[in-house]
């Protein structure tokens, strides 16, 4: 428990007071912890209204904080009313179901699923399992790959221009490709995942690959060459060379590729969703700017703190699965 | 009888992008079953060099070497190394450490109860049993370098190499390791190589003496017995006359046959940076 919230440094004085811990000492820490970033959370808060108060766009004016609250409740409200009334139609279908049946034993019932449109909440699950799905698959190719040219010098030479190459491509200019080859490709009747999804996913996947490459690539490469001795000299066999002392070996650098790749995973999404119209954050934010309402720019600014703050969890959880993995503590606090 | 060891003539040389580097010429040395030899002489002479041809890590360019018959060209466990830096997996514990070099021996031959008592035996014999399931970043360096023993032993080497085991120890931890390493080698007479650069430590342990000159193109000059009855004892040895005699020949092949003239210092010190870079060459490749 304490692990896993340490990694939010301004709980652990709560925890340590609550422990039992000297209170006054503690309270010198709650102060530095906690009072520091709410300093700088205050300063940038008024900034923002001094700044938003002075900008006026053909919507308006720009939205300050209080804007901000008040969209996002709207939106916590829209949600909480579409789910009612999903509830609702689920529960009139039930009940002209178990009626029909009633007439006719013989009638087998059919669920029709609800076709509301998504949610804001709804959009960030989206774009929740799109994002972890293209780094998953990502992760997937990477790691195996990066293994392979880490443990051959030549191999590494070999390949690393066109990684250097791949590496700054923006998934702007990768989408219409992969939009075009998912469209050739993935055909058919009943797929079991919209096309949309497919092409933000490779899409992420495309982009987020290459950081993962490269520094296991570097862990691998720079296993010490006593380990390397150790392993020559118990004649290990390749894949017991790589399972027993790189892979170990490795794990900090892997993970440090692999905060890197979620990190960038997470930003080329919502450009991705923009353009591919999967239905998640970014393209909520693209809806919003075509609907272009009063309330637009206040609703794309809940969607900008949502995605900083999700972006600051998804690596806050992989610091954390990097702490559990890892034999390498030292590593992982950073 | 036949020697257990036989190095013939074993030379090597580095590619180096000015053309190749000789770094060992000539090396001529047999070693009987249950000797202990001591390779000792200036950094950069080489002696690292020499043990890694034997544990197979380096392939010689001239020469050969066989134990017990057959020609040596890859490493293996029969040739255990003590590596100067420990080099325990970091991720595994003490214990862990030696189980990975006993499954791998000794797979197929030994039962799974066998095997742990094995290791456990290992562990006794260089005194880590209070700590066996400590990681190597929770124990002192001594102690680090006692598990690389024990993994070494574990192994059942024909021959144990030990590439300047106590090297990086402080010197009370040294003098205790090197007691410890004589009362094993009093119980199971190994066959040892060991390198050093502490003549203290090579009069004490050793059987023979080794001196290479110094680099580049090293060999062996002088080989020296060391008639001094076992079991040995350092405080004792103080005032012996015969050890000090042999700590005398060897310091002075080491600081008058072969000292190093402090004029070509820097053309040393290249040499030395041209073996290094030799070195990465043959890692890379």
């Amino acid at each position: 428990m304490s692990t896993a919230l340490s990694n939010i440094a301004w709980i652990s004085p709560f925890i340590n007071i609550a422990k039992g811990e000297d209170v006054s000492g503690n309270i010198q820490t709650i102060i530095k912890a906690t009072g520091l970033p709410l300093a700088g959370l205050l300063v940038f808060l008024l900034i923002w209204q001094a700044a938003a108060s002075n900008i006026n766009t053909s919507l308006g004016q720009f939205p300050g904080p209080g804007e901000v609250m008040t969209q996002t409740k709207g939106l916590w409200t829209e949600h909480v009313a579409e789910r009612e009334k999903a509830t609702a139609f689920y529960e009139r279908q039930e009940k002209r179901n178990a009626a029909r049946v009633e007439k006719d034993p013989t009638y087998v019932p059919k669920i029709r699923p609800y076709t509301g449109k998504p949610t804001y909440i709804d959009q960030i699950g989206t774009s929740l399992v799109t994002v972890l799905s293209g780094f998953f698959l990502a992760s997937l190719i990477a790691i195996p790959f990066g293994i392979v040219i880490g443990l051959s010098a030549n191999l590494y030479s070999a390949f690393n221009p066109v990684i250097q190459i791949f590496k700054p491509v923006s998934p702007l200019a990768w989408l219409p490709i992969v939009t075009m080859v998912v469209s050739a490709l993935y055909v058919s009747d009943d797929p079991m995942v919209p096309k949309s999804f497919v092409t933000s996913m490779i899409t992420v996947m495309l982009c987020c690959l290459w950081p993962t490459v490269i520094n296991t690539a570097v862990g691998v490469a720079s296993i010490p060459k006593d380990l390397v001795n150790v392993s020559q000299v118990l004649r290990l066999s390749y894949m017991e060379h790589v399972r027993k002392i790189v892979l170990p070996s490795s794990i900090p650098m892997v993970f440090t590729g692999l905060r890197l790749s979620l990190g960038i995973a997470w930003m080329v999404l919502i450009a991705a969703e923009m353009l591919a119209q999967n239905p998640g954050l970014g393209k909520f934010v693209w809806d919003e700017f075509q609907n272009g309402s009063s309330d637009s720019l206040g609703r794309i600014m809940v969607a900008v703190i949502t995605i900083g703050l999700i972006g600051f969890l998804l690596d806050r959880m992989m610091l954390t699965v990097q702490r559990k993995v890892s034999w390498d503590k030292s590593a992982a606090t950073r | 009888m036949n020697p257990l060891l036989e190095l013939t003539d074993v030379g090597i040389e580095f590619p180096t992008p000015k053309g190749s580097f000789c770094a060992l010429q000539g090396v001529d040395l047999k070693i009987k079953k249950g000797e202990f030899i001591s390779l000792i002489g200036h950094s950069g002479c080489g002696k690292s060099t020499v043990l890694n041809i034997v544990a197979g890590l380096y392939q010689a360019t001239q020469g050969g070497v066989v134990l017990s018959g057959k020609e040596v060209n890859e490493p293996g466990p029969e040739r255990a190394v003590v590596f100067q830096n420990h080099s325990l997996l970091p991720w595994l514990t003490a214990y862990q450490n030696v189980e990975l070099a006993v499954k791998r021996v000794f797979k197929g031959k030994k039962s799974k109860v066998e095997m742990r008592e094995w290791i456990e035996h290992n562990l006794e014999l260089v005194h880590m049993t209070h700590a066996m399931h400590k990681r190597p970043d929770e124990i002192s360096g001594g102690m680090k370098q006692r598990v690389g023993i024990a993994r070494a032993l574990s192994m059942e080497p024909q021959v144990l190499l030990m590439d300047e085991p106590f090297g990086a120890l402080d010197a009370l931890t040294r003098a205790h390791l090197q007691d410890s390493l004589m009362e094993i080698q009093k119980d199971l007479n190994n066959t040892v190589i060991m390198i050093t650069h502490d003549v203290d430590e090579a009069v004490l342990l050793s059987d023979r003496i080794v001196m290479m000159t110094n680099g580049p193109a090293a060999t062996i000059g002088e080989i020296m017995d060391v008639e001094l009855e076992r079991p040995r004892n350092r405080i004792q040895l103080a005032d012996d006359p015969q050890y000090n005699r042999y700590r005398q020949q060897v310091l002075s092949f080491l600081y008058e046959k072969q000292r190093k003239p402090d004029t070509d210092a820097p053309a040393k010190k290249a040499a030395k940076s041209e073996e290094i870079s030799a070195k990465k060459t043959e890692q890379v490749a």
